[in-house]
């Protein structure tokens, strides 16, 4: 297990948006979050990188261990943390600047400054998300010239680069295709050997497709969390099989 | 009854429509008018390139070259002190402050817009000439340099804005997509944000140049008005606007002096134009993006 919440408990000003959430993230595996809109699954993706902390008026209370360290902990070391539990979202966002730039940009905000070690890394993060071949001759080009599907691929790229262990995915396919949404999804299964993927997806068929466990929440709950298979043809919890059977949401 | 009223109203807002075309139409060609007839009697290449403006004496000489170069100086020296200090303002006010602090300061920044220029000059007076003076052991401190300081708070207001604009229209998700990889809010600043509004930037300057460069007032009262070509920046010069100010009440009309005043204009509306016309390049860059 490499993320584990006890008792999270988080706040929007006056409106709670966590209740109580207990999770396991096992290592190597995918763990889809899924639940209607508002239901809290971004907010609890991003409390493991501590992204809720742009938000005035967050409160949370309980706890999330990463690997023996405290996520919640004032003191820890929020520039650590996010090049540990990298994050992709929702639409992919590129920044203005070149393809290269954009993969070695992690590299270069921590200090890497050798013209070799950046190359290597750019042609090996774009390699992992099988865009090298396609862009090695471009590597100069606006990456807002790229197809949505690659601009995707080259934020993750962006983030493998920093070599991080977990990856936090926000509804990473939302605004591609079917068939960029597919390849996507392949992708994160070859990724999962080597890192451990959370994502948040209202797609509940993407969900059955790759995630080997799944959490439910509803209404900052977290309903049911078990493996895949089981939340999908044994659901414990009445409400979750009502969501899955599309009853309900 | 009622049709012709309707006809009347919008010929009425048609002509109003209008109308702010027609006087520019207008002065731009009365402006051609009085400054071409200047060419009659003296070259293109003496008119802009010659090193003398003499316009009273026998027999008169109209180069403007140390008028341009005044203003340029002048210009030039009030961008390299605004733009780095508006550029750190529009950061600071856009990014950093926090948020009561930042409506206090950009209802300050447009309260500098609204000082009248005369009273800048006025103050620039007898406050930074003094202060120059002191400070470079000079015989007067009424130099380019003073002149570039004043403009630069004129500019100021102008810079800090626009920049402030660009900056907050860099999308969220840029931002973000930078925190989330692990990066510093500044090395997210400059980066990421600034790349991203690079073209508001740059219109910003633009603005901030055109600002300056039509300035008359203050430059008149803050330069020393000593038409030689300048050689260094703690030297009086004088610039185009404060050349026409300076002169026009005395020029007789329909003189040679009097033509050679209009055609400084045309070459200082030809500065303006091309200055705004690359701001709204820029501008419409990253309206296009």
């Amino acid at each position: 297990m490499i993320i584990k919440t006890n008792k999270l408990n988080l706040w929007y000003g006056a409106f709670q948006a966590l209740i109580d959430v207990d999770l396991a993230i096992e290592r190597n595996r995918i763990t889809a979050l899924i639940g209607p809109s508002g239901c809290g699954k971004s907010t609890l993706l991003r409390v493991f990188n501590r992204m809720n902390d742009l938000i005035e008026g967050v409160r949370m209370s309980g706890s999330v261990n990463f690997e023996g360290k405290e996520i919640l902990d004032h003191e820890i070391d929020l520039i650590t943390l996010r090049k540990r539990i990298g994050m992709v979202f929702q639409r992919p966002n590129p920044f203005p600047l070149s393809v290269f730039e954009n993969v070695v940009y992690g590299l270069r905000v921590h200090g890497e400054k050798n013209k070799q070690v950046l190359a290597e890394a750019a042609e090996k993060s774009l390699s992992a998300v099988l865009l090298f071949d396609e862009l090695k001759d471009k590597l100069s080009m606006n990456a807002l010239g790229l197809s949505l599907e690659q601009q995707q691929r080259l934020c993750i790229a962006r983030l493998l680069s920093v070599t991080p262990e977990v990856l936090l995915m926000d509804e990473p396919c939302s605004a591609l295709d079917p068939f960029a949404t597919m390849k996507i999804e392949e992708l994160m299964i070859e990724l999962k050997k080597q890192y451990t993927i959370v994502i948040v997806t209202h797609n509940m068929q993407q969900a059955a497709r790759i995630s080997d466990d799944c959490g439910y929440l509803l209404l900052g709950e977290l309903v049911e969390f078990a493996d895949t298979k089981k939340i999908f043809t044994t659901p414990a919890d009445k409400r979750t099989e009502d969501y899955i059977t599309g009853r309900f949401g | 009854m009622k049709r012709a009223f309707e006809f009347l109203i919008e010929r009425a807002i048609f002509l109003s429509g209008i109308a702010s075309i027609i006087f520019v139409v207008l002065i731009f060609f009365f402006l051609l008018k009085e400054g071409l007839a200047l060419f009659q009697t003296e070259s293109l290449t003496g008119f802009l390139f010659g090193k003398n403006w003499y316009p009273i004496s026998d027999p008169p000489r109209f180069g403007i070259l140390p008028l341009f170069l005044g203003s340029l100086l002048v210009t030039l020296g009030a961008i390299v002190i605004a733009v780095p200090l508006g550029l750190a303002s529009a950061i600071y006010v856009a990014e950093v402050a926090p948020p009561k602090l930042r409506d206090i300061l950009k209802s300050g920044i447009e309260l500098l817009a609204a000082f009248p220029s005369i009273v800048l000059g006025f103050i620039g007076i007898v406050t930074l000439a003094p202060f120059l003076k002191s400070v470079f052991h000079l015989s007067s401190g009424l130099t380019a340099l003073a002149g570039s300081i004043m403009l630069a708070f004129m500019a100021m207001p102008t810079i800090v804005s626009i920049i402030e604009d660009a900056i907050v229209s860099v999308p969220k998700n840029y931002r973000e997509g930078s925190l989330a990889l692990g990066a510093t809010h500044w090395q997210t600043i400059y980066r990421v944000v600034l790349p991203a509004a690079s073209s508001g930037i740059l219109a910003a300057v633009m603005l901030g140049i055109g600002r300056v460069i039509g300035e008359t007032m203050a430059v008149l009262m803050i330069t020393g008005n000593a038409a030689v070509l300048p050689t260094s920046i703690l030297q009086p010069v004088r610039t185009l606007t404060a050349t026409i100010a300076a002169e026009m009440g005395e020029a007789v009309s329909g003189s040679e002096h009097y033509y050679a005043l209009f055609a400084i204009g045309i070459v200082l509306f030809i500065i303006s134009f091309v200055i705004n016309l690359l701001a709204d390049l820029f501008l419409h860059r990253k309206a296009a993006r």
